[in-house]
C-alpha cells in the first residue's frame, strides 16, 4: 500500500475571511480521503498537536490544524502565543466557528477529498469541536474532555466562554466523546447532564469514559498521559470516522 | 483542567528573555496546566511587555508549595530591607 504522506505549514482563510496560519498534513494517494480539522487545546498549536495531525494522514485521512492564536501572536512560539491569548481572554466563539469553517472549507476543496469533515479538539478545543458540531454542517465531531460544554465557568473567570448545552438540538452529525472519569472539568456529571441531552434531542453519539484517566489523557508529553485510555481512544476515534467520514 | 484563571497586574521592572532584557509591563499568574514542568497543574508566572509582542515573556512553572514558599520568601525579603530603600 502506498503509504506516503506530507505535512506542512501553510495559510487559509478563517474566520471573515482573514488568512491564518495552519498546519496541513495528508497522505499522498488519490483517495478519496475524509477530511479532519483538529483543534488545538489551550496550551496552543504545538509540536504534539502536529504530531496528532500527521497521526490522521497517516491513517489515511486530510488534516488541518487551524492556529487559533494567529491573530494575538503571529509567528511567536505556542507557548508565548497562548500565554497571549490567555491574557487577552481567549478565542472568541464566533471567531472559532468562523476558523472552523474556513479550515473545512479548505478540506471539501481538495481534490482528493471525499467531501466528508469532521472535526477532533482537546481540551478548551474538545468544546470548541461541540460548538463548531452545533454551528456548521458536519459529518462527524469528537469532543476529547472538553470543559465548559455544561456548567458555568468559576465566578471571576475572565474568558468569555459559556455553556453551550442548550445548542445540542442543532448538533449536525454523530457526536463521539472522549472523557476522564477522574476529570473535574468536565466533570462525570456534567458528562451525564450532557449525554442526557442529546438523547432528549435523539442526536447520534457514543461516550467513553476511562476510569484511571483524568484531564489530558491524549497529551504523550504531560503527566496527565494515560496509556491505556489514549490507546483505547485513539481505536475509538478511527472506528468513528471510519463509519462517517470514510468513503 | 483548563483553568483559565488568571490574575493580571501591572508591575515596573525587567526581565531577561530569549531575546536579552526587556523592559517589563505586565505579569499573569495563574494555576493551570504548565507547558513544561513535570506536574499536572502548577502556578505559573508571565512577566511581559505585550507592546514588544507575544514573545517579550519570561515565563515560570512552580509547584503549588514552590510557589508559596517564593511568595513567602519575597515578603521577608521586602521586610527585611531598610524602609528608606524601599
Amino acid at each position: 500500500m502506498y503509504d506516503a504522506t506530507m505535512a506542512e505549514t501553510i495559510s487559509i482563510a478563517g474566520h471573515g475571511g482573514e488568512q491564518i496560519e495552519a498546519y496541513y498534513a495528508r497522505p499522498l494517494g488519490p483517495g478519496p480521503f475524509g477530511g479532519v480539522v483538529v483543534i488545538h487545546h489551550m496550551p496552543g498549536y504545538d509540536p504534539q498537536t502536529k504530531e496528532i495531525a500527521r497521526t490522521f494522514a497517516v491513517n489515511g485521512y486530510n488534516a488541518i490544524c487551524p492556529n487559533l492564536y494567529t491573530r494575538e501572536a503571529p509567528g511567536a512560539s505556542p507557548d508565548d502565543a497562548a500565554a497571549a491569548a490567555r491574557a487577552q481572554g481567549g478565542v472568541p466563539d464566533d471567531r472559532l466557528v468562523g476558523d472552523v469553517a474556513g479550515a473545512a472549507t479548505f478540506l471539501r476543496s481538495l481534490e482528493n477529498s471525499n467531501g466528508k469533515v469532521g472535526t477532533i479538539g482537546y481540551c478548551s478545543g474538545g468544546r470548541q469541536s461541540f460548538l463548531a458540531a452545533v454551528s456548521l454542517p458536519l459529518d462527524a465531531a469528537v469532543d476529547c474532555y472538553g470543559a465548559f460544554v455544561v456548567g458555568t465557568p468559576p465566578e471571576g473567570m475572565p474568558l468569555k466562554v459559556g455553556p453551550i448545552v442548550h445548542l445540542t438540538k442543532n448538533l449536525s452529525c454523530p457526536l463521539l466523546g472522549l472523557f476522564g472519569a477522574e476529570d473535574s472539568h468536565p466533570s462525570p456529571e456534567q458528562v451525564q447532564e450532557l449525554e442526557q441531552e442529546l438523547k432528549a434531542q435523539g442526536k447520534t453519539y457514543e461516550f467513553h469514559s476511562y476510569e484511571g484517566a483524568g484531564h489530558a489523557f491524549f497529551a504523550v508529553n504531560r503527566p496527565s498521559y494515560r496509556v491505556e485510555a489514549a490507546n483505547d481512544g485513539w481505536n475509538r476515534i478511527w472506528d468513528f470516522y471510519g463509519r462517517y467520514l470514510s468513503a | 483542567m483548563c483553568t483559565y484563571l488568571t490574575e493580571q497586574i501591572k508591575v515596573a521592572g525587567s526581565g531577561k528573555g530569549a531575546d536579552g532584557w526587556f523592559g517589563l509591563t505586565d505579569a499573569s499568574v495563574y494555576f493551570d496546566h504548565p507547558v513544561h514542568a513535570s506536574a499536572e497543574h502548577s502556578l505559573n508566572i508571565d512577566f511581559l511587555n505585550p507592546g514588544q509582542g507575544p514573545s517579550a515573556r519570561v515565563a515560570v512553572e512552580l509547584t503549588a508549595a514552590s510557589a508559596r514558599a517564593l511568595a513567602r520568601a519575597i515578603e521577608a525579603t521586602l521586610a527585611s530591607a531598610p524602609a528608606d530603600l524601599l
